[in-house]
C-alpha cells in the first residue's frame, strides 16, 4: 500500500468514524428523550471522533515520513555489509546515492556489497512502509474508538472541536511567522558563511565583481572577487529610469483620472491601465530583450551613439511600464482621500484647478504620494525576470544608460540556476545577495507603511 | 492704499489670467499625455505580442508519398511493438522525399531536401502505421510536419527579396517549395502539435503541453495549500484574535511578507524545502509549496477585508438564537464573505500562474521532454517556458514564445475575468 492509497484509506476510516460518532450520539438521544438530551448537535459527536481518527495518524505518518529516508541510510551504511565505510560526511553520502540509484534501477553495478546493500536497503524499505501503514492505521482506530467511548449525552462535543478548530486557525496563522523565520534563517544562515570566506565590508564597499571562484590557483581570470558596488549602482540606475518613466505618467493619470476626467473614461482608463498591473513579469521581460532593446539599439546606433543590446534603459523603461499601475492606484487612493472642504477652500479663493491640485492637493497628498513611490521603488528593486531578459551579466561600472550593467536579481539567478556546491562562494554569494535584498526591500517597505499610515490619519 | 495701487492688482490679475489659463490647459494636457503613454503601452504590449505570436497557432505541412515498405523498413509480418519501434521509417521517409524530387541529386542537396520535413516525422509514420497496421506494403499520402526553416519560410517571415548569401534558406529550397505550392502538396493548417507535445530542442516538434501541464500540477499545490491556510488565517485574525503583541506581530508579518521580492522566496524554497528537507529538485511540489507562501499575503488581506464587510447585524442575529461563536461565523459570516474571498484567491492564483522568479531558484528551468503526471515528477511551467524558448537562438522559438505567451496571457486574463464577474455577480452591498 503506497502512500495515496494510505491516505485514501486514512478517509475512509475518518468518514466511517463520522457515522459511528453520528450514530451513537443518536442512539443516546433516542433512549434517552431526543435530541434536546445531548449537549451538542449529534454531527459534533461525529466530528468529534472523525477529527481523533486523524489527527493522531496523520501527525505519526509526517514523522515517520520525514525521518524514514535518514533512518534507513543510515542503517544500511551501519548494517556491515559493505566492509568499509568512512566516517567522512561526504564520503557517506556519496555512497548512499550509489546504492539509492542502485536500488531504483538507474545503475547498474559490479560491486556485490554494493548489489547487497542495494536489495538490504530494497528489503528494510518495504517493511518500514508495511510498519507504517499498520502503525498509522493502528492509531487510527484506537484514536477513534477511545472518542468514541467518549460518546455520552453529557460530553461537550461541540466544544472540544470548536477548541481544536481555534488551533488550527492558530496554525494557519502562524505560517506568516514561520515563513519570515524561514526567509530569515535560510537567507541569514548561508549570507554567514559566504562572510567567514569573504570580508563583509570586501562585498559591501568592493568596486569588482567577477565571482568565478578559481578551481586550480594558476587559473585565467580565476579572480573571484565579490565587490558588490557594480551591482548595487546597477540596480539603482534601472530602479531610476524605472522611476523616471512610472512616477510622472501613474502620477499625472491618477491625477488627471481623478481630478478631471469623467466617468466614462475614468472607467474604461482604469481597468485598461491595470491590465499592466496583470501581466507576468516574464512577458514583460520578453517585451524588453526582443522589441525594446532592439528598437533602441537601433536608434542609437542611428544617432551615432555605442548602444549595447542589453541597455540599461530598455529593461528600465520597460520596468516602469510595469510599475505604472501601481503608482498610479497608488496615488488614486490618496489623492481620493483628500478632503474636499480643502479643494473647496481653494476655488474659494479664485484659484483654478490646476493650481488648486499643484498647491493645496498635492501637498496635502504628498506623504503618501512618497509612501507610494517608496513602495514602487522596493518593487523594482526586487523585479527579477524584466532584467534577467533584458539587463547584461557584465558588472560594469558605469552610469551610461546606453551600456549594459547588471542587478542584484539578475546575480542571484545567475549564480544560483543550473548545478551548485553549497560550499563555494560563489553560490552563497547569491544568499548574501539576497538578503541584502531582503534587509533594503524590507526597510523601504517600513518606512512606506509608516509614512502613509501617518498620513491616513491625518484626516480620519 | 491709493487708486493707482488698486488698478494696477486688478490688471495684474487681469494680466496674469491668460497665463494662468495658459497653465491650466498645459497642465490638463499632461495629464491626458499620461494616460494616452499608459495606454498606449498596453497596445503596443499586446500588439507586439500578438503579431509575433499568432502564427505559431498554424504550422506548415508538407505532403508525401509514403510506400510502407516492409522490406525496406526491416518490418517482419505481425510486427510487435518492438519490431514498429526498431523499424526503419527513416529509409522510407527517405525514399518517399527523393521520389518526389527525383532531379535532385548529390549528397549535400539530397541532404537538404530531407530536411524538409521534420526530423521528427519518423514518428508520426510509425504512430500512422501502429494505429493502421493494415496500411503496410501500402503507398499513402501522408501530410508531414515542416521543419522549422521551412516553416518560417512559409508564413513569410523571410522576404524572397533578401540576396540569397544573406539568409539561411536558398534558392533550391524556395524552388522544391514553389513546387510543392503548384501541386498544392504544402499546406498551412491549425498546428496540434503546438498544443500536444512537451519542449523539444526542435522548434517544430516543440509545444506547452508540458509547461502547461506542470503549471496545471503547481497551481494544484499552491490552490491546496494557500486557500485554507489563507481562509483560516484571515477567520482567525478578523475574528478569534485577541488584540495582543502576537496577533500584532503575525499582521506586521503578513504586511511584509506581501512586500517581499519573489526572487527572496525562491530562496527560501531553495534552502528550506530543497536542502533541508530534501524534496526533489524541479518538482511541481516544491513550486506550489513555494508559490503558495507567496500568494498567502494577497489571500489573507482580501480574506480579512471580504470578512470585514459582513454587517455585525448578521452576527448578533446569529448570536441572538443562541449559536456560539464559531457557529457564527462558520454558518453565516463565512458564506456571506465566501464571494470575496474566492475572488481574492483567485487573484493571488493568477499572480502565481504567472510568477517565474522563484522557479527559477528551485530548479523548474530544466529541459524537460516529458509530460509530468505527479507533483513530484521534473517539470517547467508555462512562464519559465517562455523564458527558456526566448533565450532560444532558432527564428522559429520566437514565434512559439509569443504564442506560449498569448496562452498564458488568455489563462490569466480568463481568471482575472472570472474573479470580476464573481465579485459583480455575488457582491452584496448591505
Amino acid at each position: 500500500m503506497d502512500l495515496t492509497s494510505l491516505l485514501a484509506a486514512l478517509i475512509v476510516l475518518s468518514a466511517a468514524a463520522y457515522f459511528l460518532g453520528l450514530k451513537k450520539s443518536q442512539t443516546i438521544a433516542s433512549n434517552g428523550g431526543g435530541i434536546t438530551s445531548l449537549h451538542s448537535l449529534p454531527s459534533y459527536y461525529g466530528t468529534m471522533v472523525a477529527t481523533w481518527c486523524l489527527l493522531p495518524a496523520l501527525l505519526l505518518l509526517a514523522i515517520w515520513q520525514f525521518s524514514e529516508q535518514d533512518i534507513l541510510q543510515n542503517m544500511t551504511l551501519d548494517s556491515a555489509i559493505i566492509s568499509d565505510v568512512s566516517e567522512d560526511e561526504v564520503q557517506r553520502g556519496l555512497l548512499i546515492n550509489t546504492i539509492e540509484n542502485i536500488a531504483s534501477g538507474a545503475l547498474s553495478t559490479d560491486n556485490p556489497e554494493h548489489a547487497a546493500a542495494a536489495e538490504y536497503l530494497g528489503e528494510i524499505r518495504s517493511s518500514s512502509q508495511s510498519w507504517r501503514n499498520l502503525l498509522v492505521l493502528a492509531i487510527a482506530f484506537l484514536g477513534s474508538f477511545i472518542a468514541w467511548l467518549q460518546v455520552r449525552a453529557d460530553k461537550r462535543a461541540r466544544n472540544h472541536v470548536e477548541t481544536i478548530l481555534r488551533f488550527a486557525l492558530i496554525g494557519c496563522s502562524l505560517v506568516a511567522i514561520f515563513t519570515t523565520l524561514g526567509i530569515l534563517l535560510s537567507v541569514l544562515f548561508e549570507a554567514s558563511r559566504f562572510f567567514q570566506q569573504v570580508p563583509f565590508f570586501d562585498f559591501v564597499l568592493g568596486l569588482h565583481w567577477s565571482p568565478q571562484t578559481p578551481i586550480r590557483a594558476d587559473q585565467v581570470g580565476a579572480s573571484g572577487s565579490f565587490g558588490a558596488i557594480p551591482l548595487f549602482l546597477g540596480t539603482m540606475q534601472i530602479s531610476f529610469m524605472a522611476m523616471c518613466v512610472a512616477v510622472p505618467i501613474g502620477l499625472f493619470s491618477a491625477i488627471y483620472l481623478s481630478e478631471y476626467a469623467g466617468p466614462q473614461l475614468r472607467n474604461t482608463a482604469k481597468p485598461l491601465l491595470e491590465i499592466l498591473a496583470g501581466i507576468p513579469t516574464v512577458v514583460y521581460g520578453f517585451f524588453a530583450a526582443l522589441t525594446v532593446a532592439p528598437a533602441i539599439r537601433d536608434w542609437g546606433q542611428a544617432l551615432g551613439l555605442t548602444t549595447s543590446s542589453e541597455s540599461a534603459l530598455a529593461a528600465g523603461a520597460v520596468m516602469g511600464i510595469m510599475i505604472i499601475p501601481f503608482v498610479s492606484s497608488l496615488s488614486d487612493d490618496v489623492i481620493n482621500a483628500v478632503p474636499q472642504s480643502l479643494r473647496d477652500g481653494s476655488y474659494g479663493l479664485g484659484a483654478t484647478k490646476s493650481e488648486t491640485i499643484r498647491k493645496v492637493v498635492i501637498p496635502a497628498a504628498l506623504p503618501g504620494i512618497v509612501g507610494g513611490v517608496l513602495l514602487a521603488v522596493s518593487r523594482a528593486i526586487g523585479e527579477t525576470m524584466i532584467v534577467v531578459m533584458a539587463a547584461g551579466l557584465a558588472a560594469n561600472l558605469t552610469m551610461n544608460p546606453l551600456e549594459s550593467v547588471t542587478t542584484v536579481t539578475v546575480q542571484i539567478v545567475t549564480l544560483l540556476v543550473g548545478d551548485q556546491e553549497f560550499d563555494s562562494p560563489k553560490t552563497l554569494a547569491a544568499f548574501a545577495l539576497g538578503l541584502m535584498l531582503f534587509l533594503v526591500t524590507l526597510l523601504l517597505n517600513a518606512i512606506a507603511l509608516w509614512v502613509v499610515n501617518r498620513y491616513r490619519e491625518q484626516y480620519d | 492704499m491709493t487708486r493707482e495701487n488698486d488698478l494696477s492688482i486688478a490688471d495684474r490679475v487681469n494680466d496674469s489670467l491668460q497665463r494662468r489659463y495658459r497653465a491650466e490647459a498645459r497642465f490638463q494636457w499632461y495629464g491626458r499625455i499620461a494616460i494616452f503613454l499608459g495606454l498606449a503601452a498596453v497596445f503596443l504590449l499586446f500588439a507586439d505580442i500578438t503579431a509575433k505570436g499568432y502564427k505559431a497557432f498554424v504550422h506548415t505541412q508538407i505532403q508525401l508519398e509514403i510506400n510502407f515498405d516492409t522490406l525496406e523498413m526491416g518490418l517482419p509480418a505481425n510486427p510487435t511493438a518492438d519490431d514498429m519501434r526498431r523499424a526503419d521509417f527513416d529509409r522510407v521517409l527517405q525514399l518517399a522525399i527523393y521520389d518526389r524530387f527525383p532531379d535532385v541529386s548529390g549528397r549535400n542537396d539530397r541532404r537538404t531536401l530531407r530536411s524538409l520535413v521534420s526530423s521528427g516525422s519518423v514518428y508520426q509514420l510509425q504512430s500512422v502505421l501502429e494505429a493502421n497496421p493494415e496500411l503496410a506494403d501500402t503507398t499513402q499520402r501522408v501530410w508531414l510536419i515542416a521543419d522549422d526553416e521551412v516553416d518560417v519560410f512559409n508564413k513569410g517571415y523571410i522576404s524572397r527579396e533578401v540576396p540569397e548569401a544573406q539568409r539561411r534558406f536558398k534558392d533550391i529550397q524556395i524552388g522544391w517549395l514553389d513546387d510543392l505550392e503548384a501541386q498544392d502538396e504544402i499546406r498551412v493548417v491549425f498546428n496540434k502539435t503546438f498544443f500536444a507535445n512537451g519542449d523539444s530542442r526542435d522548434p517544430e516538434q516543440a509545444g506547452i503541453l508540458g509547461a502547461a501541464m506542470g503549471s496545471f500540477l503547481t497551481m494544484l499545490v499552491t490552490l491546496l495549500l494557500a486557500v485554507p491556510l489563507g481562509v483560516g488565517a484571515a477567520i482567525y485574525l478578523e475574528e478569534f484574535a485577541p488584540k495582543n503583541r502576537l496577533t500584532q506581530f503575525i499582521e506586521l508579518n503578513i504586511n511584509n511578507l506581501a512586500a517581499v521580492p519573489s526572487i527572496i522566496f525562491g530562496l527560501l524554497g531553495l534552502a528550506i524545502f530543497i536542502n533541508f528537507f530534501g524534496l526533489p529538485r524541479s518538482a511541481p511540489l516544491v513550486g506550489g509549496l513555494v508559490l503558495a507562501l507567496m500568494t498567502l499575503p494577497t489571500i489573507i488581506i482580501a480574506g480579512r477585508s471580504a470578512l470585514k464587510s459582513v454587517p455585525p447585524s448578521i452576527r448578533e442575529a446569529a448570536l441572538g438564537v443562541g449559536a456560539s461563536h464559531t457557529q457564527t461565523i462558520l454558518h453565516h459570516v463565512l458564506p456571506l464573505a465566501m464571494p470575496g474571498m474566492l475572488t481574492g484567491s483567485i487573484i493571488g492564483m493568477a499572480k502565481a500562474l504567472g510568477e517565474t522568479a522563484p522557479l527559477l531558484m528551485i530548479g523548474m528551468v530544466a529541459f524537460i521532454v516529458d509530460v509530468p503526471g505527479t507533483i513530484t515528477d521534473s517539470s517547467t511551467v508555462l512562464p519559465v517556458q517562455i523564458y527558456l524558448w526566448a533565450d532560444s537562438p532558432e527564428r522559429a522559438f520566437l514565434e512559439k514564445t509569443s504564442g506560449a505567451t498569448l496562452v498564458l496571457l488568455a489563462f490569466l486574463i480568463t481568471m482575472n475575468g472570472l474573479a470580476v464577474t464573481l465579485r459583480r455577480k455575488l457582491e452584496r452591498r448591505w
